[in-house]
């Protein structure tokens, strides 16, 4: 399988390649424009007639990214939440009063955001008005639920689900062990984690009954539900891996799916808006496409010189925005 | 973790009891003009009288791992904490974590054995104990952790020997010796090192397990200011040959001349570290295997293993297996035995 390339369609020769200069830890679309966040202190925004310009968001370190296709938010180590446009502005929402990293950011309806620090975790309502819950450790995790203003919150021993603008405490699903990322299905009836010991856990919310899913080769740091909330795509393995979310039971007592297998461990994931295609991203930094229907792959980027650490569909699936670890950059046009 | 990547960058973990003197020693190596930026993990934080953009404040949480091994603890808020420092690489040369008096530095260690990303970027150098030569012994009797983190030291900086005699000196040596013979001991005041003894050891490196020979008392002692003191009367530790077994903290050392059989004893190292990882504090082996040209290296802690061959053997060397365990209430006999039922 290491000849890949050799066999499979390719896009590649369609990418217009960015400098991005150094790490990209993550990119979005912010409607036609491509946003990468790079490691350290800015965003490189491409506007859809190439036009490129750096945004500078932080003074260090930006440690977390969440996008809702018309904002970027960024948490950086030098204790701001900033959010950023398409056009370029961005405003300061927030700064730690104690200057500590921001570990984690979501985005979630009606403008509010959530951040971390440590072991608190923070809201912004639209007004403006910041609430706050202490975690038992470090949160691993955040994600607002697809309706309304509830915020799961992964840390260690499980998932806390906080609703901010209601007094009561919030709600424990315990499960032994680090949680990290955390992720809600479209339809909000699952809430998934991965862990630190290379496994999901997920919780079927209507009755909070578990659910492991395990086999990986390693950690998983990518995951996202395909737009309908069929399949749950995911990375930590030398495939794809995608969990079956149909039904109401979702993945109990069922197998993945496995396609794009490759001979290196997929270590980025994203979804094409619209149709069942998987993009996914290599830790050696080929990325390739793969329809989940009968596994069909094209080559959308050969192998660099480092993991695959950023990977986004734009809206209209026509763009795919990729960015490395050794700071490689482009946007392969689909349409 | 073993293979010597240039591009992972040194962790050095620094502990000590409180009060033994790591405040002093953290903000000498930042202080000090050897044009290196570190990056410093701190747990006490504004302690620190450095302005350095990359102190990192840490909540020091040990986590459980769910994978069958029940010692396997990581320093959570480190994994999180070395993938953001990761995002500024090329800004600093090292990595320093300073743990709480009260802490155990087994968690920080198995982190790097654990976690495939912190062990993909970072690579741990060494572990440097600071302890206070006046306070030490009564330390060792009471505190548990103080033992701990003696034990487990590569490097320890016996600091304020101003504050002590002599024999004080000798006997508190003697005392670390008798738990750890194999860590490179210094004596210091207001922790005054060369950092070159401190930064920089690649004492996890398997490239870089060349010996294994427990250090000698007398070693390192280049104070020899006999002049001041007048405390010899009452000294049985002329020469520093004075020998203590610490009551629950040992290490057991072995060696053959007889090549050792993998089939033998990997099943033998693996057993013992599955049984007896959580008392196994450290363990590092250089072994001649039957058939086998190249050295074969080890190192662990606790239950954590690693291993690969490193270089082939040298014509005119003797190809001796050594390997030793530093551990507590160890079963010596049970543990001589298995080794001995290991050679080809």
């Amino acid at each position: 399988m290491t000849d890949t390339q050799a066999q499979i369609p390719s896009v590649v020769d369609r990418t217009r390649l960015v400098a991005a200069g150094g790490p990209v830890v993550a990119t979005h679309f912010l409607r036609q424009t491509a946003a990468f966040a790079l490691g350290e202190e800015a965003l490189l925004l491409v506007a859809p007639d190439g036009a490129e310009s750096r945004v500078a968001v932080h003074e260090g370190g930006v440690l977390a990214v969440a996008s809702d296709s018309a904002r970027i938010l960024t948490g950086g180590d030098d204790g701001k939440v900033v959010v950023t446009n398409a056009k370029g502005h961005s405003e300061t929402l927030a700064t730690d009063a104690r200057h500590r990293w921001i570990d984690r950011v979501a985005l979630g309806p009606d403008g509010v955001i959530a951040w971390s620090a440590g072991k608190q975790a923070f809201v912004r309502t639209a007004k403006g008005e910041i609430k706050s819950l202490d975690l038992p450790s470090s949160v691993g995790g955040l994600a607002f639920a697809p309706k309304g203003v509830r915020l799961a919150v992964a840390h260690y021993g499980g998932v806390s689900l906080w609703f901010p603008n209601a007094q009561a405490a919030p709600e424990m699903l315990a499960w032994k062990g680090s949680h990290l990322d955390a992720l809600f299905s479209p339809d909000g009836r699952f809430l998934v984690t991965s862990m630190q010991e290379s496994t999901l856990h997920g919780w079927r919310l209507v009755d909070a009954k578990d659910m492991r899913m395990s086999g990986y080769s390693g950690k998983v740091r990518s995951m996202v539900f395909t737009p309908g909330g069929k399949w749950l795509a995911t990375s930590g393995s030398e495939q794809l891996i995608l969990w079956p979310f149909a039904t109401k039971d979702g993945p109990m007592g069922k197998q993945p799916r496995m396609v794009a297998a490759y001979d290196k461990r997929a270590v980025a994931v994203a979804c094409h808006p619209k149709q069942e295609i998987v993009a996914a991203g290599f830790e050696d930094g080929l990325v390739m496409l793969c329809r989940i229907d009968d596994g069909a792959e094209i080559l959308a980027k050969g192998p660099g010189k480092g993991a695959v650490s950023a990977l986004a569909w734009s809206a209209d699936g026509a763009k795919l925005a990729f960015g490395t670890e050794a700071g490689e950059a482009g946007i392969v046009d689909l349409a | 973790m073993s293979d010597a990547n240039p591009d992972k960058i040194p962790v050095t973990v620094l502990t000590g009891y409180l009060g033994a003197g790591k405040t002093t020693l953290l903000n000498r190596i930042l202080s000090e003009p050897h044009g290196k930026k570190y990056a410093v993990i701190v747990n006490e934080f504004g302690e620190i009288g450095i302005d350095n953009d990359l102190v990192v404040g840490a909540d020091e949480e040990v986590f459980e791992m769910n994978n069958g091994c029940i010692c396997c603890t990581v320093r959570g808020d480190l994994i999180r904490i070395i993938d953001g420092l990761m995002r500024r690489k090329g800004k600093f040369d090292a990595i320093i974590v300073e743990t709480t008096g009260l802490a155990d530095p087994a968690p920080v260690a198995q982190t790097f054995f654990v976690d495939e990303n912190v062990g993909k970027k970072a690579k741990l150098d060494a572990v440097v104990t600071v302890a206070d030569a006046k306070w030490l012994r009564d330390r060792l009797r009471d505190a548990p952790e103080a033992k701990n983190q003696i034990a487990f030291a590569d490097v320890i900086l016996l600091n304020k020997t101003d504050l002590v005699s002599d024999a004080e000196l000798r006997e508190v040596e003697a005392r670390i010796r008798g738990i750890n013979p194999y860590a490179t001991l210094h004596r210091t005041q207001r922790a005054q090192i060369p950092l070159e003894a401190v930064l920089g050891r690649n004492a996890f490196d398997l490239e870089r397990i060349l010996e294994i020979e427990p250090a000698f008392l007398e070693a390192d002692d280049h104070g020899h200011d006999h002049d001041h003191h007048h405390d010899h009367g009452h000294a049985h530790s002329h020469g520093g040959l004075k020998h203590y077994h610490d009551e629950d903290m040992q290490s057991i050392s072995m060696k053959t001349d007889t090549p050792l059989d993998p089939d033998k004893f990997f099943p033998f190292i693996q057993n013992l570290v599955q049984v007896e990882g959580p008392n196994i504090l450290r363990c590092k082996g250089i072994l001649s295997l039957k058939d086998d040209p190249k050295r074969f290296v080890f190192q662990g802690v606790h239950m954590m293993l690693d291993g690969d061959h490193q270089r082939e053997w040298k014509q005119d060397e003797e190809r001796t297996s050594r390997v030793v365990f530093i551990g507590r209430n160890l079963p010596e006999e049970k543990i001589r035995k298995g080794f001995e039922s290991c050679v080809a």
